[in-house]
């Protein structure tokens, strides 16, 4: 690792002041910005520690409407019992990101603003509609994601939370990769008041999408059953030494009907 | 540079590093805490495993810096004297290891994962919960052993406990 600066930040004001010194990144659980330190492939001057800062921390459940801060641990995500009760599926994937000891430090603005083209919190945001809070205005998950890698955050913009209306009916399934824990494929499937929609991550060539096939063919019919037959196209689908895009394809279908199947239970 | 002061099993210490030094080459290196292992320095392999305010952590993502002010357990900590913890005395029953590398991490996140479950552990939990802790000798059988039987044991301990208190 090269030399770094570190600043511990009080508040979120504090921290977007941090943040302007030199070539400074934001700290969360730090699960992907220090192994990728260690590797050298993210070098930063400077790095603003946000996993103390209270205001972004917790689950608030008011209705239907889910508020989550951004530096709320996967292991908070996973426990919390408001949170299981108003949206158990983002409980559930939270429960089954990496292992015990990353979801006690790894945290979901660190993973979204990270946007690993195979992390789990991407497909479900997209799928749940839900509006990425930052310390400058409020950002449709549809909007948000652009790339691998990319998201829709200025330089200087801190994502303060994650909010979204709970679903009637959700779930998400993953095919894992065995040693990195990350989804070879993905799927969460929601049914809210708008409509269903379906997202797949570990798939694209250029991140997490949705799957406009999968989601007409559940508006007609939300069961396992009508994605009987459903081929998705291998195109714009990565391929690597994990799989191929035409296995990805296949797994796309395979984890949609697992997570409708689910969903209904 | 920065100075960090932390509690480590019960003692308050003290020490400057740099700030790119990582947790696990702070206790070893200038608290001579030699228990908590580096294996494979990138997250998986759980050899580092410690607790920061009562959680299991690897030792080897976290900058020293990050964790001071903290409370730190190492497996220097969980003994009582010469009376072994449990889960260690479990491990030393059941022989959950061979070559013993991975042992400090397993036993931390073992600790922390009964501590999770007061409602008991199956095998096929925990089971899954070591996905983050890698043995390479193989050894799981015994160490998947070790934990149940731990867990037996102090939930025995916390009953009796709660008995005495009522």
């Amino acid at each position: 690792m090269y030399s770094v600066n570190y600043h511990r930040a009080a508040s979120v004001a504090d921290a977007a002041k941090l943040l302007k010194s030199g070539d400074a990144k934001l700290l969360s659980g730090g699960m992907t910005l220090i192994p990728a330190m260690k590797t050298r492939l993210a070098a930063p001057s400077d790095l603003v520690d946000l996993s103390r800062i209270k205001e972004l921390q917790g689950v608030k459940v008011s209705g239907k409407t889910v508020t989550i801060g951004a530096a709320t641990t996967h292991h908070d995500v996973a426990s919390d019992e408001k949170l299981k009760k108003a949206c158990p599926a983002l409980a559930h994937m939270a429960s089954r990101i990496g292992d015990p000891a990353v979801r006690y430090k790894g945290t979901i603005g660190g993973s979204i603003a990270n946007n690993d083209p195979a992390a789990d919190y991407p497909a479900a945001l997209l799928a749940l509609d839900a509006t990425i809070v930052t310390n400058k205005r409020e950002v449709a998950a549809g909007k948000f994601f652009t790339g691998l890698f990319e998201t829709a955050l200025k330089d200087g913009e801190i994502i303060t939370a994650v909010t979204f209306t709970a679903p009637a009916k959700a779930a998400y399934e993953k095919f894992r990769n065995p040693a990195s824990r990350y989804a070879i494929v993905g799927v969460f499937v929601a049914k809210g008041k708008d409509g269903v929609r379906v997202a797949v991550t570990g798939a694209g060539d250029d991140g997490v999408f949705r799957s406009k096939e999968i989601e007409a063919a559940l508006t007609k019919s939300f069961t396992a059953a009508a994605l009987d037959g459903m081929k998705i196209s291998a195109k714009n689908l990565m391929s690597d030494i994990h799989a191929s895009a035409d296995y990805r394809a296949n797994l796309i279908a395979v984890m949609a009907k697992r997570a409708v199947a689910a969903a209904n239970a | 540079m920065s100075d960090i002061s932390l509690t480590v099993n019960g003692k308050r210490v003290s020490g400057t590093a740099e700030d790119r030094t990582l947790l696990v080459h702070f206790l070893r290196e200038n608290l001579g805490l030699t228990g908590t292992h580096v294996g494979c320095d990138t997250s998986q392999c759980g050899a580092c495993v410690i607790h920061v305010d009562g959680k299991a952590v690897k030792s080897c993502t976290m900058l020293a810096v990050q964790a001071s002010g903290s409370n730190v357990v190492t497996i220097e900590g969980l003994a009582d004297g010469a009376d072994l913890h449990p889960v260690q005395a479990a491990f030393k029953e059941h022989h959950g290891l061979q070559c013993g590398f991975c042992t400090p991490g397993m036993i931390m996140a073992a600790t922390d994962m009964i501590n999770r479950h007061p409602e008991g552990l199956d095998e096929a939990t925990v089971r899954a919960e070591l996905e983050g802790n890698i043995c390479r000798c193989t050894g799981y059988h015994n160490i998947v052993k070790a934990i149940l039987a731990a867990s037996e044991t102090m939930a025995k301990g916390a009953r009796r406990k709660a008995k005495q208190a009522a």
